[in-house]
């Protein structure tokens, strides 16, 4: 059989509602309920969270200095983001600096841990399986096994070698790849050995390598296949004007570590800036009855329900955004390639919601080409990692561009510096009312008659997909049983009755 | 070649850590992929709740839980992988012992409902909505969600659990191990080992401890992290820093001490152990400098002494409250 495989057979649902549960290829707990009307076209979609942690309160008391450490439970997949964002947090709330190495050191971890994410998600999660496998591949193959058999043993264990590079570079410098240990305020724990250097300097020679083979990959194996690109480009599947959000350093340029945070416009015009001393300005949260993640917008656009367009506070973040709002990216090859990215898709910004795949490999190059500008920096061995703190801490806000969009940890604290209000507003729920608007506009696309498939209930998954995200992150709410209100409507629409407990 | 065994990853309330932690069996994941085929794994295949339902009683060989259980999809999970397959592995500290997410039995749903969905920093909600377990939206489209429980459970409180595998994550030299199992089990090399705890040690992390042992701690002072210099050769302990060391199951190589970090107690007790805090305690309680005899300690020196350790419960409890004797911990 030929790969991919892109269309299999149809089949007749007799229900009103098509439920896809557990949503799949997905960090975390959701589900997607499609609702069709009498002639089997589509309603509406919700693409429903459905857990909750509840970190927000039970990190209250907690000593602030431990934050790092427990907050990197927010999520196993991309633990670095929150370990950062929390030491950076910590940096602003005992009022200290880290020292260059330290800034260095955390940076390069940083990147490691960026390219063990993208790697992941490319070519286990989501390019692999949907757009090498197929998106209508049997879905017993539509995996990272199904990967490896269409693309050979080779480049499976060559994939497989690089993220374990990536893993272990992180562990040497943060302690472990998954739950790093190593962020204090001021500094990290510990410097990194000459040896040690070597070695990782070797293996981001090698990630280097990996990072050219992967764009080679998006090469070859999507944008030479006409079939995919038509998809990739079509306005009438995945495709949303919104505004755009991401980390640029003082000129504007890429950066995942420090900066501030650009939004940009539908049109491409920068909309705002903000740090982390201003985040509330520019940031807010909607709550829905049917999902226990919240939907954040844009405060000054104001939350306005699933639209598109400059007067919906829609924002999206993660790869295609930090492209979209980056004037450049400071690496020669990442630079390259994202040239060629906005020439072949007509333009920036690009809102081609499956081009998140292609920006997440440009920015895979990117993180790797930073990694060996950072490590090959003799300061990094430098013993000097920690500023001890001085003074209480108080209240500490540390952002960060995690692989999937814009994190911040907001922390205030008490007297004796235990933890008194925690906010925490993650990357893939800043995409979640954007995944939201996907699903519905691919939804009504490819579904009719009441008729699906396989594939067309993935091509509603790959709307989700594309972002990557991870509620695992995202649900940091709650144990404790709900109340529950049930709301009866008359078949004019009409609330007739309010039931609660 | 035998048959192929059936190996699924099941998730409760989890950060999907574990499942990173399989996947970090990098090339030995190809040997895995050759003796087994990967069933329900919500982050890695694309097999569905009614996949999983039509299959017969004990068709999955092998089942790794990770994530603790605190609302019923975690526990029809939990429940529906159970009966379908032959082992059932606790996997990781938040299924064995609950975790981090375990923590949350400290506080009580009101006020984490009132935190989460009012008194955020972001969160605009004027009509104070909050999400049901059942609603019907304007258009008359039915939805559900699950219901949270009061408290966080483990899994064994829901399902009778074979194998206990603690860490967070599991290592790959954990995971490298318990390949090796299935593969004898598989090759028909070995049966399967008894039911208990397996692929951990039941020495503590001192005894494995990289750095040099001090003939006796004394304890003067109770420090923090953040304001301490941290001497990279001399044990924490000795240092002031509370590690927890003496009372956690060895097995992890000492990850956090080898980048100069003090053991926060991840792996869980050693099988020995009813209560991780209190084990943690009475080590505490074995090594503080005392002025008087040892068997006079001044009150008012152990409330001294115990007045800087800023957070006892979170702290002693970190990894462990659900199993623990306390299970919750509410202050109204």
């Amino acid at each position: 059989m030929s790969y991919p495989k892109l269309e299999d057979e149809k089949y007749k649902v007799a229900e009103k509602v098509i439920k896809i549960a557990p949503a799949t290829r997905l960090e975390g707990h959701a589900q997607i309920s499609v609702f069709l009307d009498d002639n089997g076209e589509v309603e509406d979609t919700y693409f429903q969270v459905v857990e909750l942690r509840g970190f927000e309160e039970f990190c209250k008391g907690r000593p602030i200095e431990e934050m790092p450490r427990i907050t990197t439970r927010l999520c196993g997949v991309c633990p670095w983001p929150h370990h950062l964002a929390s030491t950076k947090a910590l940096d602003m709330a005992y009022n200290v600096q880290p020292t260059p190495a330290a800034k260095k050191l955390r940076e390069a971890g940083y990147c490691a841990h960026m390219l063990h994410s993208h790697i992941a998600h490319i070519y286990a999660l989501a390019v692999g399986p949907d757009f090498i496998c197929g998106w209508a591949a049997d879905p017993a193959e539509r995996n990272i096994v199904g990967v490896i058999n269409v693309v050979g043993p080779e480049i499976g264990k060559k994939v497989l070698v690089a993220r374990a590079h990536a893993q272990l570079i992180q562990e040497i410098i943060g302690g472990k790849a998954t739950h790093p240990i190593f962020g204090l305020p001021g500094g990290v724990s510990q410097s990194l050995s000459k040896e040690n250097r070597k070695k990782i300097a070797e293996m981001a020679d090698e990630l280097l390598e990996f990072g050219k083979f992967t764009l080679q990959v998006v090469d070859d194996f999507i944008l030479k296949n006409k079939t995919l690109v038509d998809v990739i480009v079509n306005k009438d599947l995945y495709y949303h004007e919104t505004y755009y959000m991401g980390m640029v350093n003082d000129k504007n340029e890429l950066n995942f570590y420090d900066g501030q945070i650009r939004i940009i416009d539908p049109a491409g015009n920068e909309f705002s800036r903000f740090g982390p001393e201003n985040y509330l300005e520019d940031m807010a949260e909607h709550v829905v009855p049917w999902s226990y993640l919240k939907m954040p917008y844009l405060r000054k656009v104001g939350w306005h329900g699933f639209k598109d367009g400059p007067d919906s506070g829609i924002v999206r973040v993660a790869p295609l955004a930090r492209l979209n709002v980056a004037d450049k990216i400071p690496t020669p090859l990442a630079q390259a390639a994202t040239d060629k990215f906005f020439e072949v898709l007509g333009g920036k910004p690009a809102h081609f919601t499956l081009a998140f795949h292609w920006a997440r490999a440009i920015e895979l190059m990117y993180a790797a080409e930073r990694l060996k500008e950072l490590i090959e920096d003799p300061e990094i061995t430098s013993e000097k990692v920690r500023n001890i703190p001085t003074e209480k801490p108080t209240v500490g806000i540390g952002i960060i561009a995690a692989p999937r969009g814009t994190l911040m940890h907001h922390y205030e604290c008490d007297d004796k510096g235990l933890i008194q209000k925690l906010n925490l507003l993650v990357a893939s729920s800043i995409n979640y009312p954007a995944m939201n608007l996907s699903m519905k506009k691919v939804a009504k696309a490819v579904i009719h008659k009441s008729e699906v498939s396989n594939g067309i209930l993935n091509l509603l998954e790959m709307a989700f997909r594309a972002y990557d995200p991870c509620f695992s992150c995202s649900t940091h709410a709650l144990p404790g049983q709900m109340p529950m209100r049930l709301n009866v409507f008359n078949s004019k629409k009409e609330l007739v009755k309010t039931i609660s407990r | 070649m035998p048959e192929k065994i059936k190996l699924a990853l099941a998730q409760g309330a989890t950060c999907s850590g574990c499942d990173i932690a399989i996947l970090d069996l990098d090339v030995e994941l190809l040997k895995l992929f050759e003796v087994a085929d990967l069933t329900f794994a919500p982050l890695a295949t694309d097999i569905k709740f009614k996949d999983v339902e039509a299959m017969a009683d004990g068709e999955i060989t092998i089942c790794l839980y990770h994530g603790a259980v605190r609302n019923s999809e975690n526990e029809h999970i939990a429940r529906l992988l159970r009966k379908k397959s032959k082992i059932m592995v606790a996997y990781g500290i938040c299924a064995a012992y609950g975790g981090i997410p375990g923590l949350a039995n400290v506080t009580s749903k009101k006020k984490i409902l009132d935190t989460v969905y009012e008194d955020t920093a972001t969160t605009v909600n004027p009509d104070h909505t909050r999400p049901q377990t059942h609603h019907i939206t304007e258009a008359g489209h039915e939805l559900e969600l699950p219901e949270l429980f009061e408290e966080v459970k483990t899994l064994d409180d829901v399902v009778d659990v074979d194998y206990v595998i603690c860490a967070c994550p599991p290592t790959r030299e954990m995971n490298v191990k318990l390949l090796n199992v299935i593969l004898d089990f598989v090759n028909g090399k070995a049966p399967l080992p008894p039911k208990g705890v397996i692929l951990a040690s039941e020495r503590t992390l001192c005894d494995e401890c990289p750095r040099e042992k001090p003939e006796k701690v004394v304890i003067e002072e109770i420090k923090s992290v953040d304001y301490t210099k941290l001497d990279p050769e001399k044990c924490f302990l000795e240092q002031g820093i509370i590690c927890f060391g003496p009372a956690t199951r060895a097995g992890c190589d000492a990850k956090c001490i080898v980048v100069n970090m003090p053991c926060r107690g991840c792996m869980g007790p050693t099988a020995a152990v009813l209560d991780h805090g209190g084990s943690m305690l009475s080590a505490l309680a074995s090594i503080i400098k005392v002025s008087g005899a040892e068997t006079e300690i001044p009150e008012e020196e152990i409330a001294k002494f115990m007045e800087k350790l800023k957070d006892p419960l979170g702290t002693l409890y970190r990894f462990t409250l659900p199993k623990s004797l306390l299970k919750r911990v509410v202050k109204e």
